[in-house]
């Protein structure tokens, strides 16, 4: 967690204005509010989440990001981020769409169902596979749409979605993802971290 | 009901032009405050009180023995804690708790001014508390925070008033009065003008009270604050005191009842012409007609602080008329922060025990004070 949040945190200017989609209990707001910007917004779909939020001083909405995105002005953030949830929206696609409309950048970052760990279960346990960053059974997950680090860059680039930065997190290990080491990077890690532009 | 009872008062004696058009002047209003202004004069927090409601916000109303209406919400170690925050509540010009309104007596003729008095908004209220605020030398107040009409209140003032609170947490409110919050208040009206009692609103001179027809206006409005699940659980069809029907028109179930005792507790604490004008005000109020049908015109002025909390049983102002006022504060990038609270209480739910909501706000408005403190805001 804290790696991502120090990737993420990196990737952002200082003083800009950020908004954190589906900020769950806020620990990324308090660690951006901390080293970055003063100027962050939540938006989190879980009634309880948002009481923690909105307890701990933050100013989040409750909301879905599917219907809720629309009423922010086009790029009326300098970045928005979305840590870890597109596989949970049943519209990836057009969340990101969203996404790219409300922010001028945004940061998605996405756990990878191409990771060796992650595959291997399928292969050798023959089921669905669960892990430290996929905790949930089959039956319980709230993940619609898993992806690979591999499907999210081919998907950018047949959208035509700029990719500024890409960087794979295995463990604590940080690295730059690029087309050559692309295969690699989607067996070896765990995590990936997109900053994309429209 | 303008019985003579120790209020603070101040007479305003600037002109003020209400938006019917008529001037007053030298017109009494009625507050109560708790807590103390500290020195930088940085913890004032501006409580609007609802429809039936009136200053005394915590404690115990003088005049009716009662917990003030507040009491969850405001008082020592409660959400809005007083140990902390000096709270200012008035009685919105129109009520019948000391501040200018039909009960008021014209000094000229010695009689209450019944329905000659004016027709007054929710834009006249708070511009009279401005002149409080003012009469207070209070520069910047932190919150102004208010349910209901009170959160109407809370939206009008930092319309008019941009750089006047930090915060603003307009709670089960609306930014324009429903055809159906228009109708309910209109069926309160008919039955306390239906009243023979009435006597075109001046019953005081004939030393009548329109008690009947208020009553029936008050049991009307209580179903509205409540929530169908509600009613169920408490009452359902339980019998009030008897074993069976008795085959007549008395108070045979629970809840005929506990409407009754509503309607006749509230006739004594509510003078009718006042419930006629406020409900008036608030059928009048619709914020983005002031601002030619934009909604966030009224706030694009200000940098003030958001907070809009509604409640998931709240029929009278659902969830999706508070997330309209949610809208245009995004749609101008203004900060906002929104929940629906969980809670089967209904419309009445800001006022009552609900644990979530009080420690949500409670925990928000602390967190916010610091924060601002911290950063000097």
């Amino acid at each position: 967690m804290k790696e991502e949040f120090n990737i993420i945190s990196n990737l952002i200017e200082e003083n800009t204005r950020v908004l954190d989609v589906g900020c769950g209990n806020g620990d990324l707001m308090k660690f951006l509010q901390e080293n970055k910007t003063k100027d962050i917004r939540g938006l989190e779909i879980s009634k309880e989440k948002v009481q923690n939020c909105l307890s701990k001083g933050l100013t989040v909405i409750e909301g879905n990001a599917e219907s809720d995105l629309k009423q922010f002005p086009k790029s009326s953030f300098d970045y928005v981020i979305l840590s870890q949830t597109l596989q949970a929206f049943l519209n990836p696609e057009l969340v990101i769409n969203e996404l790219l409309k409300v922010g001028k950048k945004v940061i998605v970052t996405i756990p990878n169902f191409g990771y060796w760990r992650v595959r291997l279960q399928l292969l050798f346990k023959g089921t669905m596979p669960v892990t430290e960053n996929l905790p949930h059974e089959w039956y319980n997950t709230p993940n619609l749409h898993m992806c690979t680090i591999k499907d999210f860059y081919n998907f950018c680039s047949n959208k035509n979605i700029k990719i500024f930065k890409s960087i794979a997190l295995k463990k604590s290990r940080i690295s730059e993802i690029n087309k050559s080491n692309l295969n690699y990077k989607n067996l070896d890690s765990h995590l990936g971290i997109f900053l994309i532009e429209s | 009901m303008n019985k003579n009872i120790d209020t603070k008062k101040i007479i305003i004696s600037n002109p003020l032009k209400l938006d019917c058009g008529k001037e007053i002047n030298n017109f009494p209003i009625a507050y109560e405050t708790y807590g103390e202004l500290n020195s930088e004069k940085n913890n004032a927090i501006l409580v609007f009180h609802a429809l039936t409601g009136d200053q005394y916000v915590s404690g115990k109303n003088p005049i009716t023995n009662k917990d003030g209406w507040w009491s969850y919400v405001v008082g020592e170690n409660k959400p809005i804690d007083t140990n902390k925050f000096f709270v200012i509540c008035a009685n919105v010009i129109g009520g019948c708790m000391g501040s200018y309104g039909p009960s008021t007596i014209n000094e000229s003729t010695g009689k209450q001014i019944g329905t000659d008095f004016p027709i007054i908004t929710i834009n006249d209220m708070v511009n009279v508390q401005y002149e409080l605020i003012k009469y207070l030398e209070i520069e910047k107040l932190f919150a102004v925070v208010g349910g209901s009409m009170g959160g109407m209140q809370v939206l009008q003032f930092v319309a008019n008033f941009p750089d006047k609170a930090k915060l603003a947490i307009p709670i089960a409110c609306t930014s324009s009065h429903s055809a159906q919050n228009i109708a309910f208040n209109e069926l309160g009206r008919q039955a306390i003008m239906a009243d023979s009692k009435w006597e075109n609103g001046f019953y005081s001179n004939y030393k009548l009270n329109p008690d009947k027809g208020l009553a029936v206006a008050r049991m009307a409005a209580h179903i509205t604050y409540l929530s169908e699940k509600g009613l169920q659980e408490k009452f359902g069809r339980k019998l009030q005191d008897r074993d069976s029907l008795r085959y007549g028109f008395e108070a045979d179930f629970q809840i005929e009842s506990y409407l009754r005792y509503q309607g006749s507790v509230f006739v004594d604490r509510f003078d009718a012409n006042s419930y006629l004008y406020i409900t008036r005000a608030m059928d009048y109020f619709d914020l983005s007609k002031q601002y030619k049908g934009n909604l966030s015109d009224a706030f694009k002025e200000t940098k003030t602080k958001f907070f809009v909390i509604s409640f998931t049983s709240d029929w009278l102002y659902p969830t999706s008329e508070n997330r309209e006022i949610v809208i245009a504060l995004n749609s101008i990038g203004a900060d906002v922060g929104f929940v629906e609270i969980e809670s089967d209480k209904g419309h009445d739910s800001f006022l009552l025990d609900v644990p979530s909501f009080l420690k949500t706000l409670g925990d928000y408005i602390n967190s916010t004070y610091k924060v601002m403190n911290e950063r000097r805001i």
